[in-house]
């Protein structure tokens, strides 16, 4: 495991996590291999982004952590002590100190409850009897907390008359009503109109600063990760490829996968340094390659690569990647930069003249 | 425009400005809802698409984009109605005509063999009953008049290996394809007829960026060989930037900035430009606090009167409330003679004739 990035234990610690889901059909043993051997630190006021592609199991993960489903193996722990098992209390216990912001704003809030309903319903499951004038205030300082503001503007209105932003604000207002110590934020702002896309990261980051709240932040977008975390962590098909600080991490990704992303990121400022012809897809998941599985997509991979499973492996400040080209062994392959590895080859094979 | 990451067409002399007219889109005006309280969705757009050019079309969930793709290619559903505007469409050979004045048979002759659509979630598009092959070869025959089916078919496992899918998959079914290969059958069907003109709206946007970066490359090599003009609708304008030769910024139903892509980028002329280029996290470069824009879009239902960006906009000043700006030259001295941009911070004439006081042109948007 890589060093973490403070000294405190962590708020919320997961160990080898892993998630199959049955394939359907009769008499079907396969499953998809969704999620495999995760391990996750989460701690009070800091911000982990996992980024991926769509199918790579990051939004699972989120799931997981937020116990809306069972997983198939691993520990969570809470502040050093293992959730998973125990009854409905310890389940409500810990929703209340776990809470999730979904990704559609449009699709989390119930449509015929005003915002009143919605807070103080929230409020009364998880800080009990509250009533009359602490219930009242509890409600304007939620709202205010969000920049809601003034309360009386948004407290009695139908979340289809709120914009998309104000109605994602009015889900995080609702976790916040749990007083929680871990957000789980699984693409809050992929649904918002861009321009107000970073009002709701400002507005997180705030919460992060202020309350202490250490935040799993789920995105496909690596740009924001690097905007928005301090750590991230990158998946490919279900498995953790590459841990470190945000900033290392985009700025000189070292798992061939991360720098794919990376370079397929579109910007502006620096269009020499696009990975073109790049190829291949994401594996299968019911029947993942054996061995590493980005394998099939790597430009350096050797055989080595299609039969072990590599570790995470330490590649210094506090950084891992999970890729064989960082061990000591001595069949190990030798990595380059995908950018140019992909780059040599600028015309496609198998052009049919079609026209 | 030599930072360019795409091969093009041919090398733009003097600007982005190449190659004549193929689609000219003059003042088109898009309503939804009948009745006495329609819904002015789009109001008085123009555009021109040059032969070969990519031109993008950028803007925030809905500022009428898509709705004007679908407009000028009379394929808006109800209740979008289109209330007025002219779209010419100028053939190989030079022949106008009004898409907007055409009959139904000349309107059902000329889609997709003069304008192809990718749409918005093609992924989903495809049927799901049908294998792929058949799908384009049907889209081809229905089009082509005598031509035979095992022509269609021919033709359809030969776009299918255009876009870098084996011809032997043409017997699969959609669902047996990844997102990434059934938005590159999409597109295969767009183009089968040798379209002049591909309109792409939102052709990534559910896509990863390795993927995504796969598709762009695809329409670009492409496009280098078969020599259509695209318009390319995206809320992603940094994908845009590297992608387009020229970007029309639209916002609330109105474009209110056209020009060439890197002066969008490197010298935005329209506050709103200028806020959403500061919207997107960079991923390379110095990391800098970033506010986005405050506020939220209008309601186009009830439009504030003026410029519809002032309530967000850091530039506004007394005229703003009174005076719609138009689609006029830049303020700034030496721009590209093409460049337009609707604010009256650069439209002093305006501002004078309504009776105030014109204010100077902020340095954020007179940069060179």
């Amino acid at each position: 495991m890589p060093a973490p990035s403070s000294v405190d234990p962590p708020a919320l610690r997961v160990v080898g996590l892993q998630k199959h889901f049955p394939v359907r059909g009769l008499r079907s043993k396969k499953v998809v291999h969704a999620v495999d051997d995760v391990d996750l630190e989460l701690h009070a006021g800091s911000v982990v982004a996992l980024v991926g592609e769509s199918g790579s199991g990051k939004s699972t993960v989120a799931r997981l952590l937020a116990r809306l489903m069972p997983a198939t193996g691993g520990t969570i722990e809470l502040h050093g002590r293992d959730v998973t098992g125990g009854g409905r209390r310890a389940f409500r216990r810990y929703v209340g100190r776990v809470q999730m912001i979904f990704q559609d704003p449009f699709g989390s809030l119930n449509p015929v409850h005003t915002v009143r309903y919605i807070l103080t319903r929230s409020l009364r499951i998880h800080r009990g009897r509250l009533r009359g004038e602490a219930l009242e205030e509890a409600l304007a300082e939620l709202l205010e907390r969000v920049h809601l503001a003034p309360v009386e503007r948004y407290v009695d209105k139908y979340p289809h008359e709120l914009s998309g932003g104000q109605r994602q604000r009015v889900a995080i207002a609702r976790a916040l009503a749990a007083d929680p110590e871990v957000l789980l934020a699984d693409e809050p702002i992929s649904m918002l109109d861009v321009s107000i896309r970073l009002g709701i990261l400002n507005l997180l980051r705030d919460l992060r600063d202020r309350m202490g709240i250490a935040i799993l932040y789920i995105t496909h977008d690596i740009a924001s990760a690097r905007y928005f975390a301090d750590r991230t962590m990158v998946m490919y098909a279900g498995r953790v490829v590459e841990v470190g600080d945000s900033e290392s991490v985009t700025q000189d990704p070292r798992h061939p996968y991360t720098q794919l992303l990376v370079g397929s990121a579109p910007d502006p400022d620096d269009m020499s340094t696009r990975a073109r012809g790049a190829h291949g897809e994401a594996p299968s998941l019911v029947s993942p390659p054996p061995g590493c599985r980005f394998n099939t997509r790597c430009p350096f991979a050797t055989d080595l690569c299609r039969e072990e499973v590599p570790e995470l492996l330490d590649v210094g400040d506090g950084r891992a990647a999970a890729c064989w080209g960082y061990s000591d062994r001595s069949d190990r392959p030798r990595l380059g930069s995908v950018l140019e590895a992909y780059g040599s080859r600028t015309s496609s094979p198998g052009e049919g003249a079609a026209s | 425009m030599s930072t360019s990451a795409i091969p093009r067409t041919a090398p733009r002399e003097g600007g982005a400005r190449t190659g004549a007219p193929v689609l000219e889109i003059r003042n088109l005006s898009v309503d939804y809802g009948y009745g006495s309280d329609p819904t002015h969705v789009l109001r008085q757009a123009s555009l021109t698409l040059h032969r070969g050019e990519v031109l993008g079309l950028a803007g925030e969930s809905g500022c009428g984009k898509s709705t004007l793709a679908y407009g000028a290619t009379r394929l808006l559903p109800p209740p979008g109605l289109v209330t007025g505007g002219q779209v010419w469409f100028t053939d190989r050979d030079g022949t106008r005509s009004d898409i907007l004045a055409l009959d139904d048979a000349a309107l059902r002759a000329s889609r997709w063999r003069d304008m192809a659509i990718v749409f918005q979630g093609a992924m989903n598009s495809l049927n799901p009953v049908f294998r792929i092959g058949r799908q384009i070869a049907d889209g081809i025959l229905a089009h082509s008049p005598g031509m035979s089916r095992a022509d269609a078919t021919e033709r359809a496992a030969a776009m299918l290996e255009m876009v870098g899918i084996s011809p032997d998959r043409r017997r699969d079914f959609p669902h047996q394809l990844s997102g990434g290969m059934r938005q590159r059958v999409m597109i295969a069907m767009a183009l089968s007829l040798d379209p002049q003109v591909l309109i792409m709206d939102e052709p990534t946007t559910a896509l990863d960026v390795v993927m995504q970066r796969q598709i762009v490359e695809q329409i670009a090599e492409l496009r280098e060989r078969l020599g259509f003009a695209v318009i390319f609708i995206t809320h992603d304008v940094s994908l845009l930037i590297e992608i387009a030769d020229r970007i029309a910024i639209m916002y609330a139903g109105e474009v209110v900035e056209e020009a060439a892509a890197q002066d969008v980028y490197r010298r935005p002329r329209h506050p709103y430009t200028d806020a959403l280029l500061h919207s997107f996290p960079p991923l390379r470069g110095p990391r800098r606090e970033l506010g986005g824009i405050p506020g939220s879009p209008p309601d186009l239902a009830r439009l504030p009167t003026g410029c519809p960006f002032r309530a967000r906009c850091a530039f506004a000043f007394d005229a703003c409330a009174h005076v719609v700006p138009e689609l006029a030259e830049t303020g700034v001295p030496g721009d590209a003679p093409f460049r337009r941009v609707a604010c009256l911070r650069h439209d002093t004439r305006s501002v004078v004739e309504a009776g105030f006081d014109p204010q100077p042109l902020p340095e954020e948007l007179a940069r060179r």
